[in-house]
C-alpha cells in the first residue's frame, strides 16, 4: 500500500566523502543526524505488531520469510556432520513438502565455509561466513582481514563482520569506518562480484537507538551491502525498534544517495508470528522493494522450523508438532 | 525486486455483540420506556455502512425528571451516607466487569462511533477500566486529596450532576464523567450523544452486573431538547459537559444566578510545533497520531503543524510518505488506522471546511485513498500554505485536516500557538529539555505534550484554558469538580 | 465406615517464589489458641533470613519498575483472593487467635479492606506527597517519591492477618519489597496469606515470608548492609531488643520504623507515614530556555 515514493538524492555519494574525510566531519555529520525518541520509536515498532496477516497474506509472508533465512550454526561444537546436515535443510527445508521454498543462505564460520560449499554446490543458497575474529571483534587489524579473506577464498559469497564496539563507544569512528572500508576491499573475489558484505552492530552493545541510527549511516557510508543488528551471543539481539531504526537509516540513505542497502535482524526471532511483524515493518517503513531476500534477511535457527509448521497448519488446516521436521 | 505485501481483511467478529432492536432509558436501576411516543424514538446508525444497529428513546422534560428524582433519593437515602470504601468497592466491581466484557464493549464501540477496532480495543477500553479502577481508590481516601474541609474532614460531594457527553470517545467520556462523581459520592444522570448512545447502554448493563444500588447512575438518551432539559433541571447541583464551545457557553448562560457549579470541555485548534532539532521519524508519528487518530475527532487533536521553516519541506515529504501508508476502511478490521466520520453532518461540515481551505489559497493533499461506497468518509489531509489568517488555521474542523504552518524562532512559535481563543492542548517536538521546559510554560494550553501526543492516562488531569473550557478531568484534581470546596468556585 | 484421615499440611517459608523449608532443618510446634498442636512451623534461621534479602532484592528492580496501575492491580487480585478464600483464612484466625466465627470473619473483612485501601495509593501517593516546587529561577523542579529498597518487616505477634497486612501493604504498594518475619506464636495465617500471593500476581521475592522468632532473626536483618529499612513494630514492648535494632540498623542508617510500647490498634485507620516512611524523594531540577 505504500504509495511508491522515487528517490530523490538530495546528495550524492560523492559529495558524502566530505563527511568521511577526518574525524572531526564524521563526528558532526553522525551528532548532527536526528534523534530518536526512545519511547516513540518503540510505541511505533508496537503498534506495527498489531497488524493481522491472514489467510492468502499469511501463506505469501511465511514462504517469503523462508526465502530469506539465513540458517546459521556459530558454535564451538561445530563439526562437518554439523554443517552438511544444516546445508541440505536449508537446500530442502520441508523433505515432505517439495513445493517450500529454499533458504536463502547458510551461515557458518569461515573454517566451515567450504564444507558448506560443496554440499550447497550451485543450488543458489548462498554461504554466508561470518568473519573479523567473530563475535568479539577484539583483534589486530590484521588478522581480521586474513580471516576475511580466508573466507572469501574458501568460497563464501557473503561475509558477516562485526564492528569494533570498543572504538565506536569511545568516539573514533573514522576507526570504524575504515575497517569497513578494508573489509569490504578484502571481500574482492577475482573475475566475480565482491562477495557481499554484511556489517554487525551487535546493538545490544550498543544500547541506545541514537547509536544505532549513527553506526548505521557510518557503515552504509563505508560501502556495507547489509546492515545487520547482532551476532546473537549477547542479549538483547535483534529486536522490532531497532530493527525500525535501521529501516529508516536505509529508507532516508536510498533518499539521499540513490542507493539501496539490506537489513539483517539476527538472534531471538523464533516464532512466525515474529518474522511477520518484521516484514510488516519492513513493508510499512523502508518500503516493499526490501521484501525481498536480497535485501532483507533473518539470522536464525529455530524459527525455520516454526515458519514450516505454520506453513503447514496453512495448508493442512492442522496444527503440527515437532515430529515431522528436521531437527537440523 | 520485491512483493506487494497485501493484508487480506482481518475482521473482528461482531457476534459478541447481542444487539437489541430497541433500548428504553435507564432510570433508577432498570430498563424503562419514555414518555414519547414510537415516533420520538431515534435510530443509531453504523457510520461505516449505514446499516441501522437500533432504535434509541428519545426521553423527554417528564423523563429527565424522573430521572433526576432518582438520583436524589439514591444520593439522600443511599449513597451520600455509603463509607467511601464501600462506594470504592462498587466501582472497582464495574471496572472489573469493563475488563471482562473489553471485547463485547470495544465491538461496540466501532460498530456505532465508527472508530477503527484497533483504538477501540487497544485505548478506549482500557483506558476506561483505568479510569474507574484510579477514582475508585480515591473513594476512600478523599481527606487525603488536597479539598479537605479546615477540620481534616473529608470533603463532602455536591449531590446529583447532569452530564452531558459527546459522540467522539463515547464510553471513555462516560468514564470520566462517572467515575470521579460516584468515587466523591455524587448520583448522576447522564445523557450519552445522540449518534453514540450504545455502550453507554451497554454500561447501564454493567451497573446492574455489579449491583449498584438503583439510582445511583441513570442513563436517558437523546438529542439537543433533552440535554437543555437536563442542564435547566432545578434539583441539579452540577452540570459537567464536553462537546463544543458554542454550547458550553449556552449552557455557562443558563446556570448563570443559580448555585449550579459546572465544568465544561470544550474545543480546540492545537498547535504542533516541531524544531529543527525534533526526533524527526517519531515527530512525523506524533503528528499523526495527533490529527489521524479518532479520524481526528478529538477535542485535544494537533490540527495545526507549526513547523521550523529550516527543516519544514524535508518534514513534508516524510509526512507525505507515513500518510501514504494508512489504512482507512471497514472499522471492524484489525488492520483499518483510519475508520468512518461519525455522521453525515460532521462529514458536511469537514467537507465545507476544506473547501473553504482551498478557495483561501492553501494548497491540499491526500494520500490516494479508496473510499467505500457506503458510509460516511473522509480521507486523511493536509493543507500547506496555510497562515494564521485562514479559517481552516482557526476553526475547528474536528476531522482528519491538519494545516501546516511554519515559523522561524521559538518565540514566533509561541505566539502563533497561543494566538487563538482556545488553549486546551499543545504538542512541542524538540530534543532540547530546556526548549521543552520553556515552550511548555509559555503556551496557553491546559496539556502540553513533548515529544508525544494525545497520551492520555486516569492520573494526568486533563482541560483547557481559555473558551477550551473549565475545569478538569483525570487525576487529584479532577476531583475538585465533584466536590463542595469551602471556597465555592466552579 | 472408618472416619477419612485428613491430609495435613507442612508449613514452609515463601521465599523468592518458593515455598523451602528452613536450611537449618528446624521446625518448631504451633499451638492453637486453646494450646492443642496445631503444626511444626519452619523455624528459620539467619541463612534463610540472608536468602530471603537476596530474593527481595532480585525482586526490587522489576517490581519497582512497574507502573504504579499495575501494582495496585496486582494488590486489589490479592484481595480478590483473599474473599475467595474465605473460609481457609477464617478457620486459620479461629485456630490462632480463638476467635469466634463472627469476630475472625469481621477480621477478615477488615485485612481484605485494608488491603484495598493501600492497592488505591500505588497511583495517587506520589500526587499527595510530590509535587513541583516554585523555585526562584528559569527551572522546572519536581519533587517524586521513590521506594527505598528492601524493607524488612517485624509484623506484629497478636494481629496475625490484619497487622500482617497493615506492615506489608503498604511498603510494597510503592514498590518496595520486603522480607517479613511472621508473628512467632500465629504465623498460621501468614503462610496461608503467602499461599495466596503465590497463587496471585504477585511477582516471586516482592513478598518473602520467614516464619520463626524475631528475637533471633531480627538482629541479622536489622544488621544487613544491603537491607535498606526496618518496621520494628513486632518487637512492640520489647524496649531493650528494639534498641539494639535500631543501634544496628544505624550501620547503613535503614530508615527504621520504631516499636510503639504496646501493638498498635489495627482497626484504627492507617496514616500516611506507613507508606512514606519507606520513600525517598527525589527532586530533580532543569533550566527553561530557548
Amino acid at each position: 500500500m505504500l504509495a511508491a515514493m522515487p528517490p530523490s538524492p538530495t546528495a550524492d555519494l560523492t559529495s558524502l566523502s566530505d563527511v568521511t574525510a577526518s574525524e572531526s566531519s564524521l563526528t558532526r555529520f553522525l551528532h548532527g543526524l536526528p534523534g530518536v525518541d526512545q519511547v516513540g520509536a518503540e510505541a511505533r515498532a508496537a503498534s506495527l505488531a498489531t497488524r493481522s496477516i491472514k489467510t492468502t497474506a499469511k501463506a505469501q509472508a511465511l514462504d517469503l520469510a523462508i526465502t530469506m533465512v539465513d540458517l546459521t550454526t556459530l558454535e564451538g561444537q561445530d563439526t562437518p556432520g554439523k554443517v552438511r546436515a544444516l546445508a541440505a535443510k536449508a537446500m530442502r527445508p520441508d523433505p515432505a513438502d517439495p513445493t517450500c521454498p529454499a533458504a536463502a543462505a547458510v551461515c557458518v564460520y569461515p573454517d566451515m565455509v567450504a564444507t558448506a560449499k560443496e554440499v550447497l554446490g550451485d543450488s543458489g543458497v548462498h554461504v554466508a561466513a561470518v568473519a573479523t575474529a567473530f563475535p568479539s571483534g577484539r583483534a589486530a587489524m590484521d588478522i581480521k582481514l586474513a580471516d576475511t579473506r580466508d573466507a572469501v577464498e574458501a568460497g563464501a559469497d557473503e561475509i558477516d563482520m562485526v564492528i569494533d564496539r570498543g572504538a565506536f563507544l569511545s568516539g573514533r569512528y573514522l576507526q570504524v569506518f575504515e575497517e569497513i572500508v578494508a573489509v569490504r576491499e578484502a571481500c574482492a573475489r577475482s573475475g566475480a562480484e565482491d562477495a557481499h558484505l554484511k556489517v554487525i552492530f551487535e546493538t545490544g552493545e550498543l544500547q541506545t537507538y541514537d547509536n544505532v541510527r549513527r553506526v548505521s549511516w557510518l557503515a552504509m557510508l563505508a560501502g556495507a551491502h547489509f546492515i545487520k543488528t547482532s551476532t546473537g551471543k549477547v542479549q538483547p539481539a535483534a529486536t522490532l525498534p531497532v530493527t525500525l531504526v535501521m529501516l529508516e537509516a536505509v529508507r532516508d540513505f536510498r533518499a539521499a544517495t540513490g542507493q539501496m542497502v539490506g537489513v539483517k535482524p539476527a538472534g531471538g526471532i523464533r516464532t512466525s508470528k515474529d518474522a511477520i511483524k518484521y516484514l510488516v515493518m519492513v513493508n510499512e517503513v523502508a518500503g516493499g522493494d526490501w521484501l525481498d531476500p536480497d535485501w532483507f534477511r533473518f539470522g536464525a535457527s529455530t524459527l525455520l522450523n516454526d515458519l514450516l509448521m505454520q506453513r503447514t497448519k496453512l495448508t493442512t488446516g492442522r496444527y503440527s508438532g515437532p515430529d515431522y521436521f528436521t531437527l537440523d | 525486486m520485491g512483493i506487494d505485501l497485501t493484508y487480506a481483511p482481518a475482521p473482528e467478529s461482531r457476534s459478541i455483540v447481542d444487539l437489541k432492536a430497541s433500548y428504553g432509558l435507564f432510570i433508577d436501576g432498570e430498563f424503562v420506556d419514555g414518555h414519547g411516543s414510537d415516533s420520538s424514538a431515534f435510530k443509531t446508525i453504523n457510520p461505516a455502512t449505514e446499516e441501522v444497529l437500533a432504535e434509541v428513546a428519545e426521553a423527554d422534560a417528564a423523563d429527565v425528571d424522573a430521572a433526576v428524582k432518582a438520583a436524589r433519593r439514591a444520593y439522600q437515602r443511599v449513597w451520600s451516607r455509603m463509607p467511601g470504601s464501600e462506594r470504592a468497592k462498587y466501582l472497582y466491581r464495574i471496572a472489573r466487569i469493563i475488563q471482562e466484557r473489553g471485547r463485547e464493549l470495544a465491538v461496540l464501540e466501532s460498530l456505532d462511533n465508527g472508530k477503527p477496532i484497533k483504538e477501540s480495543r487497544d485505548v478506549d477500553i482500557p483506558v476506561v477500566a483505568a479510569h474507574f479502577f484510579y477514582y475508585a481508590g480515591w473513594a476512600d481516601k478523599l481527606e487525603f486529596s488536597g479539598y479537605a474541609g479546615s477540620d481534616g474532614s473529608a470533603p463532602r460531594p455536591l449531590g446529583v450532576a447532569g452530564q452531558i457527553i459527546p459522540w467522539n470517545f463515547p464510553l471513555l467520556m462516560l468514564a470520566w464523567k462517572i467515575a470521579p462523581a460516584l468515587a466523591c459520592g455524587n448520583t448522576v444522570v447522564l445523557k450519552p450523544a445522540e449518534t453514540t448512545p450504545l455502550t453507554a447502554l451497554l454500561f447501564a448493563e454493567i451497573c446492574q452486573q455489579a449491583d449498584l444500588p438503583p439510582g445511583v447512575v441513570n442513563i436517558v438518551t437523546g438529542a439537543g431538547e433533552t440535554g437543555q432539559a437536563l442542564v435547566a433541571h432545578p434539583d441539579i447541583d452540577k452540570v459537567a459537559f464536553t462537546g463544543s464551545t458554542a454550547v458550553g457557553k449556552a449552557i455557562a448562560r443558563s446556570i448563570a444566578g443559580t448555585d449550579k457549579k459546572a465544568t465544561l470541555e470544550l474545543g480546540g485548534k492545537a498547535a504542533n510545533i516541531v524544531f529543527d532539532d525534533a526526533p524527526l521519524d517519531q515527530a512525523v508519528e506524533g503528528i499523526v497520531n495527533g490529527i489521524f487518530f479518532n479520524q481526528g475527532h478529538v477535542c485535544c487533536a494537533g490540527s495545526r503543524l507549526l513547523v521550523q521553516e529550516s527543516i519544514a519541506d524535508d518534514l513534508l515529504e516524510r509526512l507525505k510518505r507515513r500518510m501514504s501508508t494508512l489504512r482507512l476502511g471497514d472499522p471492524l478490521d484489525k488492520n483499518t488506522d483510519i475508520g468512518a466520520i461519525n455522521s453525515a453532518e460532521q462529514l458536511a461540515r469537514i467537507r465545507e471546511l476544506s473547501e473553504i481551505g482551498e478557495s483561501e489559497g492553501a494548497e491540499r493533499w491526500s494520500p490516494s485513498c479508496e473510499l467505500p461506497a457506503q458510509g460516511f468518509w473522509f480521507p486523511p489531509t493536509l493543507f500547506t500554505g496555510v497562515t494564521q489568517a485562514h479559517r481552516i488555521a482557526r476553526e475547528e474542523v474536528f476531522g482528519p485536516v491538519l494545516s501546516v504552518l511554519t515559523f522561524r524562532t521559538p518565540s514566533e512559535a509561541i505566539e502563533k500557538a497561543n494566538n487563538t481563543p482556545y488553549g486546551l492542548s499543545a504538542g512541542v517536538w524538540t530534543e532540547k529539555g530546556s526548549r521543552i521546559l520553556h515552550v511548555a510554560g509559555a503556551l496557553k494550553a491546559g496539556v502540553v505534550w513533548a515529544n508525544t501526543f494525545n497520551k492520555f492516562d486516569p492520573t494526568s488531569p486533563f482541560g483547557g484554558f481559555k473558551e477550551s473550557g473549565y475545569g478538569r478531568e483525570g487525576g487529584r484534581q479532577g476531583l475538585a469538580a465533584y466536590l463542595k470546596t469551602e471556597q465555592g468556585g466552579r | 465406615m472408618a472416619a477419612r484421615i485428613d491430609v495435613r499440611k507442612t508449613y514452609k517459608l515463601y521465599i523468592g517464589g518458593a515455598f523451602p523449608r528452613s536450611e537449618s532443618g528446624y521446625s518448631y510446634i504451633v499451638n492453637d489458641a486453646k494450646g492443642r498442636f496445631v503444626a511444626n512451623a519452619a523455624l528459620a534461621s539467619r541463612k534463610d533470613a540472608r536468602d530471603a534479602v537476596v530474593a527481595a532484592r532480585k525482586a526490587f528492580g522489576s517490581w519497582s519498575g512497574r507502573t504504579a496501575y499495575n501494582r495496585a492491580q496486582v494488590l486489589y487480585r490479592v484481595a480478590e483472593i483473599m474473599e475467595d478464600r474465605r473460609p481457609q483464612f477464617v478457620q486459620a484466625l479461629q485456630q490462632s487467635e480463638g476467635l469466634t466465627a463472627a469476630r475472625a470473619n469481621a477480621a477478615l473483612d477488615a485485612a481484605i479492606d485494608r488491603l484495598v485501601w493501600y492497592a488505591g495509593w500505588a497511583d495517587k501517593l506520589t500526587q499527595v506527597v510530590g509535587n513541583a516546587n516554585p523555585v526562584a529561577g528559569p527551572f522546572f523542579n519536581l519533587s517524586t517519591p521513590e521506594p527505598t529498597g528492601v524493607v524488612a518487616v517485624l509484623a506484629p505477634q497478636e494481629s496475625s492477618l490484619l497487622g500482617l497486612v497493615s506492615v506489608v501493604a503498604p511498603a510494597i504498594v510503592t514498590g518496595n519489597t520486603v522480607v517479613v518475619v511472621s508473628s512467632f506464636d500465629r504465623p498460621l495465617p501468614a503462610v496461608t496469606f503467602a499461599e495466596v500471593l503465590a497463587t496471585s500476581d504477585v511477582p516471586g521475592g516482592v513478598v518473602n515470608l520467614l516464619t520463626g522468632s524475631a528475637a533471633t532473626i531480627a538482629p541479622w536483618l536489622a544488621a544487613h548492609m544491603d537491607v535498606n529499612a526496618i518496621d520494628l513494630v513486632g518487637v512492640a514492648g520489647e524496649q531493650e531488643l528494639a534498641t539494639e535494632l535500631e543501634v544496628a540498623a544505624a550501620d547503613n542508617l535503614k530508615r527504621v520504623r520504631r516499636a510503639p510500647g504496646a501493638e498498635p490498634d489495627w482497626t484504627a485507620s492507617p496514616s500516611l507515614d506507613t507508606m512514606t516512611d519507606f520513600v525517598e524523594i527525589k527532586t530533580v531540577w532543569h533550566p527553561m530556555g530557548v
